[in-house]
């Protein structure tokens, strides 16, 4: 049985001093340099034990930030989702990759890097994975402008 | 081609058969036209079921589905034609032998439907190669396609062959990967963008009275 946010929230409050941690409607919210070791705690610890990630999405939320999402589920225990959000500054999205815990993460990251522009430092192999090398810009992200919109052409 | 046809079907009734060589020979191209075995997305199921028993699109020769391009004469173009796959399907066009034929299978191969206005999304494989027939649809039922096949037939019988061998062009330009899309944007040859209406718009002022 997974444990409430609040526990969960006061749990790795006391394993991880100094780490911050809100709860951010159903989902807990973590500081971009706490990212590894959170994950790494949730995935540890025998209480959790969340061993699968099925899901990391980043969101687009202009002017200023970018958030990623991170959903987090027991195969062992059987429990989850666990959603995990982390917000980003827009201008330089960096955070640490989460493939060396969870290999899964690898093509996930390398999607939001693509789509988004997202930097995952420490990640194996951090290239496009959608669109072609050589490809400028970021597609999804909301002030991307498309080469040919709905316009008669020269 | 020049046979009175009340000639025809009076001989026809005493067993004799009169007919054209282009008759004969669009006969037997029209009634055993091959596909090109592919599918880019939703359209392709669609083209299965077609291919399947209960439509069986082998009544019209054509159940033949080539999984090479060399020995296709026909590419039914069904689904989303995505700028990085594009390159991809000109050169299999670029493949079959000649004579050959496209079908343009549904809203997104036809304009990029409801991805029209996509980053990734081509608009339209007509800007690359040259269409034939086009079906409309999201994705268009298998009788649509059928229609869509019967229609081709028509076209490959009001063809004589020497029509045929003059329409022949050759290899088509592969577009490569640009910055922020395809380089280029669609083939001059074949596909022009629509141009501003050149007679000016009525104006909406009222005449001066």
């Amino acid at each position: 049985m997974l444990p409430s946010l609040e526990e969960l929230k006061t749990a790795l409050e006391e394993l991880l001093p100094g780490v911050a941690i809100t709860i951010d409607g159903g989902s807990v919210l973590v500081g971009a340099n706490d990212v590894t070791a959170v994950c790494r705690c949730l995935k540890d610890t025998e209480r959790f034990h969340l061993d699968y990630l099925a899901n990391l999405a980043a969101i687009d939320y202009p002017p200023d930030r970018i958030e990623l999402v991170y959903h987090l589920y027991s195969m062992a225990k059987k429990h989850g989702p666990v959603a995990l959000k982390v917000k980003l500054p827009r201008g330089n999205p960096t955070v640490a990759s989460v493939t060396p815990i969870w290999r899964g993460a690898e093509f996930q990251e390398r999607e939001a890097y693509d789509l988004y522009g997202v930097t995952f430092t420490g990640h194996p192999d951090l290239r496009r994975i959608l669109m072609w090398d050589g490809f400028n810009g970021h597609p999804m992200r909301k002030d991307y402008v498309v080469e040919d919109q709905d316009k008669l052409e020269r | 081609m020049a046979i009175d046809e009340g000639l025809q079907s009076e001989l026809k009734k005493h067993g004799v058969y009169v007919t054209t060589w282009d008759q004969l020979v669009n006969w037997g191209r029209s009634n055993s036209i091959w596909p090109l075995q592919f599918g880019l997305a939703c359209c392709a199921i669609e083209m299965i079921a077609t291919a399947a028993s209960r439509y069986d699109i082998a009544r019209f020769g054509s159940e033949i589905f080539r999984a090479s391009p060399r020995q296709a004469d026909l590419m039914i173009v069904a689904g989303t034609v995505t700028k990085k796959m594009a390159p991809q399907v000109v050169r299999l066009y670029n493949q079959m032998a000649e004579p050959k034929y496209v079908i343009s299978m549904g809203a997104c191969a036809t304009s990029g439907g409801p991805f029209h206005t996509g980053y990734n999304v081509l608009k339209g494989i007509d800007r690359f190669i040259p269409v034939d027939v086009y079906i409309p649809g999201c994705p268009p039922t298998p009788q649509a396609l059928l229609e869509g096949l019967m229609k081709l037939q028509q076209q490959i019988k009001s063809r004589s062959m020497g029509q045929e061998v003059s329409k022949k062009q050759g290899e088509y330009p592969i577009p490569a990967f640009g910055a922020s899309g395809l380089e280029p944007r669609y083939n001059p040859a074949v596909w022009q963008p629509p141009q501003p209406s050149s007679t000016p718009v009525t104006s909406t002022t009222p005449p001066a009275s």
